[in-house]
């Protein structure tokens, strides 16, 4: 056993497809692995259910007599809502800790002793669970929100495949920054505290809480650009009800695919710098 | 003898977690903060639609400031006190509750205990400033009444959040695998009493504000120390309902909790 320890990289291998097999597998048995959970989708779709009806109605009320807010017309605003909160559980955007917990246990020395990088292993399980994800919690949400409420239906004929490639890449933008939150259990043992700053900065900085055309123009800008939060929820969202022009909703995925680059990038170096530092304690 | 040897126990079970609490102390300090953060963004949340709109239901940002104080105030404390209740699925489900149930302490103080969150005082303490500064700014006609209101509503209101969180954690005794759907009605009932119930309609209005009783937590309060008309036409004493709707909750809760307990059947695991 002496030759493997987790700074001798893993082998790298050159055939591309076997690489897309591994990585299909990965996510195959990802998805399977969440559809277990059918009990905890449903209780989860009733509390996006009752969390969809009272941020609508507190939405709409700011609508005030003129009808619109921030760019939104009531119905966009429905939309908005419901398909955001079908989003949450497709992102995951709270509750992960698979690799904190790991970490703080040690078990994270099997998934280093893997042929697959790790950030590439725990990804495809991501891609899996958000698969299953988007069958059982984004279908109900979109379906009972237009029963009690106004929705817009988008006009434009590309909206529909943007925004579900906007999802996609809000789930990999959203996974990149969880990594990295759990990856603090490295240097901290316990992420109770990252864990608790990114539920509250996620839920807030991402659009969540309310559409981010509520703040004044300049902090919206400044999240866009400088910030790869509303790449999570608010840029999917505006791609589906059409707040801005096609041109625009297409650099707007445009940026999602940078910070997804950059945080996968971002993963890979933290992951490299932690591995020459961790020490698994026990046998 | 009996009572001294039960309370000497629960001390130690506190002093336990207040230990094992403090002994990553950074993680303890982000706690803290972190935790302010989640009621300072409820407010902020407030702030920002109101920096949208100039009215929200038919109340100003004042006005609906002493509904939110209200509401945070007593979902904080209550959340302090008792909001560890909702990981009563997890124990349920990995057998730790037969733990419990086997030492010869009431189960449920044991639960509240085992992982009392001293890193929500924060919380508490900014959701009383909150109610603090709404109600001396809002321009309160003070009367004997009113302050005696002003005193009595909050504990109430914990009351009430205490007993909905004990009542909803009682599901996972039927149900173990209900996951997050208790935070519809916890964390979901602070949203709804964060804002003038005149926001809402329809039926959804009638099952949170009536049904469940929420109406009594933040709104009806926050009218009568306003001195304001109920637009949805209810008497201005019903304002004054809330201590007993609170009394009412909790008996609900203390009966969910011996019915359900009764009904648990250990998972085996």
């Amino acid at each position: 056993m002496g030759s493997v320890t987790a700074t001798v990289g893993p082998p790298t291998d050159a055939h591309v497809t076997p690489w897309f097999r591994t990585f299909g597998a990965i996510v195959a048995a990802g998805f399977r692995r969440h559809a277990t959970y059918r009990q905890a989708a449903v209780a989860g779709v009733v509390t996006n259910t009752v969390f969809g009806f009272l941020r609508c109605y507190i939405f709409l009320a700011a609508t005030g007599a003129a009808g619109t807010v921030a760019g939104y017309d009531r119905a966009q605003l429905g939309t908005f809502v419901w398909a955001g909160q079908g989003l949450l559980a497709v992102i995951a955007i709270w509750g992960w800790t698979d690799l904190a917990d790991r970490i703080r246990t040690g078990e994270v020395a099997a998934d280093l002793l893997r042929p697959v990088h790790p950030v590439t292993s725990y990804l495809a399980v991501d891609l899996g669970r958000a698969g299953f994800a988007a069958l059982a919690r984004l279908v109900p949400p979109l379906v009972v929100g237009p029963l009690f409420f106004a929705v817009y239906l988008p006009r434009h004929w590309a909206t529909v495949p943007l925004f579900l490639v906007s999802v996609l890449l809000a789930v990999v933008v959203c996974f990149g920054c969880r990594y990295l939150v759990n990856a603090t259990a490295y240097w901290l043992q316990d992420v109770r505290g990252p864990m608790i700053l990114w539920t509250l900065g996620s839920g807030v900085l991402a659009g969540l809480y309310f559409p981010l055309g509520f703040l004044p123009g300049w902090l919206e800008a400044t999240l866009r650009y400088a910030t790869p939060f509303p790449g999570i929820l608010q840029i999917p969202l505006d791609v589906l009800v059409e707040r801005e022009s096609m041109p625009t909703n297409l650099g707007l995925v445009g940026l999602q695919v940078v910070w997804a680059v950059l945080l996968l990038a971002l993963c890979r170096l933290v992951q490299r710098r932690a591995e020459r530092r961790l020490v698994v304690q026990g046998g | 003898m009996e009572v001294r040897g039960a309370l000497r126990a629960y001390r130690s079970l506190l002093g336990a977690q207040a230990r094992s609490q403090a002994a990553y102390r950074t993680s303890f300090v982000v706690d803290l903060v972190g935790n302010l953060g989640a009621t300072v963004f409820d407010v902020v949340t407030v702030l920002v639609i109101f920096g949208v709109t100039r009215e929200l239901g038919g109340f100003t940002l004042r006005e609906t400031l002493v509904v939110v104080g209200l509401s945070s105030c007593a979902f904080a404390a209550a959340d302090l006190l008792v909001g560890n209740i909702e990981r009563l699925p997890r124990y349920v489900r990995t057998g730790l509750f037969d733990a419990v149930l086997v030492r010869p302490l009431a189960a449920l103080p044991q639960l509240l205990l085992m992982d009392l969150p001293l890193r929500k005082v924060s919380r508490a303490v900014f959701g009383l400033a909150v109610l603090l500064y709404a109600l001396a700014s809002a321009g309160i006609d003070w009367t004997p009444g009113r302050v005696a209101l002003a005193v009595v509503a909050p504990p109430a209101g914990v009351v009430f959040f205490a007993s909905v969180f004990v009542t909803t954690a009682t599901v996972s005794f039927y149900w173990v695998d209900s996951g997050e759907m208790a935070n519809s009605v916890t964390y979901g009932g602070r949203d709804f009493t964060s804002y003038p119930i005149t926001v809402y309609g329809g039926w959804f209005r009638a099952l949170f504000a009536y049904g469940m009783g929420f109406a009594f937590v933040s709104y009806h309060p926050a009218l009568a120390l306003l001195g304001r008309a109920d637009p949805l036409g209810l008497p201005s004493w019903v304002g004054w309902a809330s201590p007993g709707v609170a009394f009412v909750a909790a008996t609900v809760a203390a009966l969910a909790w011996r019915v359900g307990i009764r009904h648990y059947r250990s998972t085996g695991s």
